[in-house]
């Protein structure tokens, strides 16, 4: 009986909800404490869906759980539904072996070697030096410390201001017409798409009469000798600054303008009848709901690319930066990992780095899952 | 009584609650940020099109007197003086560009959807180490990739960029993302129930829904893969990227200033087109392959 009552409610089972369901489905079975603990492990499963998807996958799930035996074991369950889904393993193979050869093992071999001194010439016993690197990088390495004071101001002035003038100018272009829309996407993105047109920064600001801006400004006698602008402390640090956002509309631009394109547009519509009032409203409870699994991939590549920043700065302020005034932590990393051969230490460095981003990536999620509420 | 709602048709589509002054507002910001990103690209094909004497003149003009393209006859005629073909670096390039992109395109989309739309145990384990790793920097990585390149003979071949490029993880996060979002399950559903084997729903039905995601990833993967410069797998000359080449000419310092402009302003283009042709080609057929349930 009970079998057959749950059968029924099986068939609309996407039209309701999640609670709703499990209430129907415990007051009916008996057996529910493994399933049920079986039910939330899934539920937390997917992590970045969006709620509607989040509904229609669980809702499947359950449906699974429905059908399945009530007397498997979780382990049985699994090898179940391995079985039963053997076919996202052959389509994750192709990847998951490229990813594994050069992403995951150098990644932990790195981990690894961040316990060691090894330094490419040297291999011995006495290598191992436990967390040594760690307390020599917080401990006597000032270079180092500047480099993270350096790295956490510029992280925190681009990786924000980028990532939000990145949304605001896909969401703004997104009315025009499609042709328009192409052309204004090709202004904002290509700067970071030229290849190495950054560097024509350092032609307009360079260091004698020939760069263009201190030209014009001894031209006008607004300043009697040229500025140093990249190799002076005093504007290094702000033109490169200025450099990043004039770079940062990239990928999750990109990313951001994509995801506008796919939303689904009855939604607005229907938004209006409900009461919105403005654009502002409707950006906050219609479309960055729907954007968030473009939110978070924006996130990470704005962090990524604002605690990453180390190329640029080399090309424009040289290496090491003057007085150390750019020097961040990528620098650091070039400077142990591919000049020194300290291999050992660089990967303490990367490891750090590593760290710092994955509690920042941690921070941004908590704030984007309060968008929209 | 509720005011009336005010209705716009703009670009095809309705757009309901935009106030004039916003859209005056809007306009002027676009157009600040529009200049402030753009005038010193135009600096780039300025200095690109001015003659050596004017590259050095004081003052400095921003705009061209006596615009010629001898800084891009010079660029070739250094290119073509060159010990190895000046066509083969760029042999090289478009097919270091060409197989990585695609490869990175297909491989990375097919696992995007594994993870997405199939729900077997450990997907979202998987997943969560591919997102973290993303977020660790390359420098270090490069010794374990040298030896394992070593290891199973890649070393000074292409295939040594190319297959390393079809793992990139930013590229699957993407494709992930935007199929979480963008496809509902009733659709695949359907396709399953009507015999669709998975590859074929893959392709056949997925894919089509999230082109907007594809130019993304071939923008950004055509980008990075166009720009390889000297790579330390890679030591043969023969087998060297453009972008190499065109640097180890304007390295030549002030002499060589005019084709260095030259030369940026070619590794440039290519880019751009690649991305006009295929926003044409992706973004504008999206209109027609709208497939919402």
């Amino acid at each position: 009986m009970a079998n057959q009552e749950i059968n029924k409610k099986a068939v609309d089972i996407r039209k309701i909800s999640k609670e709703e369901f499990k209430e129907i489905y415990f007051k009916t079975s008996t057996e529910t404490a493994v399933l049920a603990s079986d039910l939330n492990a899934n539920s937390t499963d997917t992590v970045v869906t969006t709620d509607a998807d989040n509904d229609a996958s669980s809702g499947k799930k359950e449906k699974k759980v429905v059908t399945a035996r009530k007397d498997m074991t979780m382990a049985q369950w699994t090898i179940k539904e391995m079985k039963r889904n053997k076919v996202g393993y052959f389509m994750i193979a192709p990847f998951m072996l490229v990813f594994s050869l050069f992403t995951l093992f150098p990644v932990l071999l790195s981990f690894a070697l961040s316990f060691t001194s090894f330094n490419m010439l040297e291999f011995n016993a006495d290598m191992f030096v436990g967390i040594g690197n760690y307390t020599r990088l917080f401990f006597e390495d000032d270079i180092f410390l500047q480099a993270c004071k350096n790295t956490l101001v510029f992280a925190m002035v681009t990786g924000p201001i980028s990532y939000i003038l990145s949304f605001l100018v896909a969401w703004f272009i997104n009315e025009l017409a499609p042709k328009v829309r192409a052309l204004v996407t090709l202004v904002f993105y290509a700067p970071s798409f030229g290849g190495n047109a950054y560097l024509v920064w350092q032609t307009l600001f360079h260091d004698d009469a020939n760069g263009w801006v201190n030209g014009t400004l001894l031209d006008l006698g607004l300043i009697n000798e040229p500025i140093l602008w990249f190799h002076d402390e005093n504007y290094a640090m702000t033109l490169c600054i200025v450099v990043a956002l004039w770079m940062s509309l990239g990928t999750a631009f990109l990313s951001f303008i994509a995801g506008l394109q796919t939303m689904d547009k009855s939604l607005f519509e229907a938004a209006a009848v409900d009461g919105i009032k403005n654009r502002w409203q409707e950006l906050w409870y219609i479309t960055l709901p729907q954007m968030k699994p473009q939110l978070l991939f924006g996130a990470i590549t704005a962090i990524t690319g604002s605690f990453g920043f180390g190329a640029v700065v080399t090309a424009l302020c040289g290496f090491p930066s003057v007085n150390y005034s750019c020097h961040t932590i990528m620098h650091c990393l070039d400077d142990y990992g591919s000049t020194r051969w300290e291999v050992g230490y660089a990967s303490a460095i990367a490891t750090i780095l590593f760290l710092i981003m994955i509690g920042a990536n941690m921070l941004v999620q908590k704030i984007i899952s309060k968008v929209g509420q | 009584m509720q005011k009336v709602q005010k209705m716009r048709i703009r670009n095809h589509q309705v757009v309901l609650n935009r106030s004039v002054g916003g859209d005056a507002g809007i306009f002027v910001f676009l157009a600040i940020m529009g200049f402030f990103m753009f005038l010193p690209m135009v600096y780039v094909i300025m200095q690109s099109l001015k003659p050596l004497d004017e590259l050095f003149i004081f003052p400095p003009r921003f705009w061209v007197q006596k615009p010629t393209f001898g800084n891009f006859g010079s660029l070739f005629k250094l290119l073509s003086d060159s010990w190895v073909p000046f066509s083969r670096y760029i042999f090289n390039t478009v097919w270091i560009t060409a197989a990585g992109v695609f490869g990175n395109l297909f491989f990375s989309s097919l696992a995007a959807y594994a993870l997405s739309k199939i729900p077997f145990p450990g997907r979202v384990g998987i997943f969560k180490v591919i997102r973290s790793s993303l977020m660790f920097t390359a420098t270090v990585t490069a010794i374990a990739n040298f030896l394992t390149l070593s290891t199973i003979g890649l070393l000074d071949s292409h295939l040594a960029i190319i297959i390393p490029a079809w793992g990139s993880t930013l590229g699957l996060y993407l494709m992930k993302q935007f199929m979480d979002s963008s496809i509902t399950d009733t659709v695949l559903e359907s396709a399953r129930l009507d015999g669709c084997s998975e590859l074929k729903t893959f392709w056949v039905i997925a894919m089509p829904m999230v082109k907007p995601a594809w130019l993304t990833l071939i923008i950004y993967s055509f980008q990075g893969l166009w720009n390889a410069g000297a790579s330390v797998y890679i030591y043969s000359e023969e087998l060297k990227t453009l972008n190499y080449a065109i640097g180890q000419i304007t390295s030549g310092g002030i002499a060589r200033a005019g084709a260095s402009a030259a030369g940026t302003v070619i590794m440039m283009i290519v880019p751009i087109a690649v991305f006009v042709i295929s926003q044409s080609n992706i973004i504008e057929t999206m209109g027609s392959s709208g497939m919402k349930d």
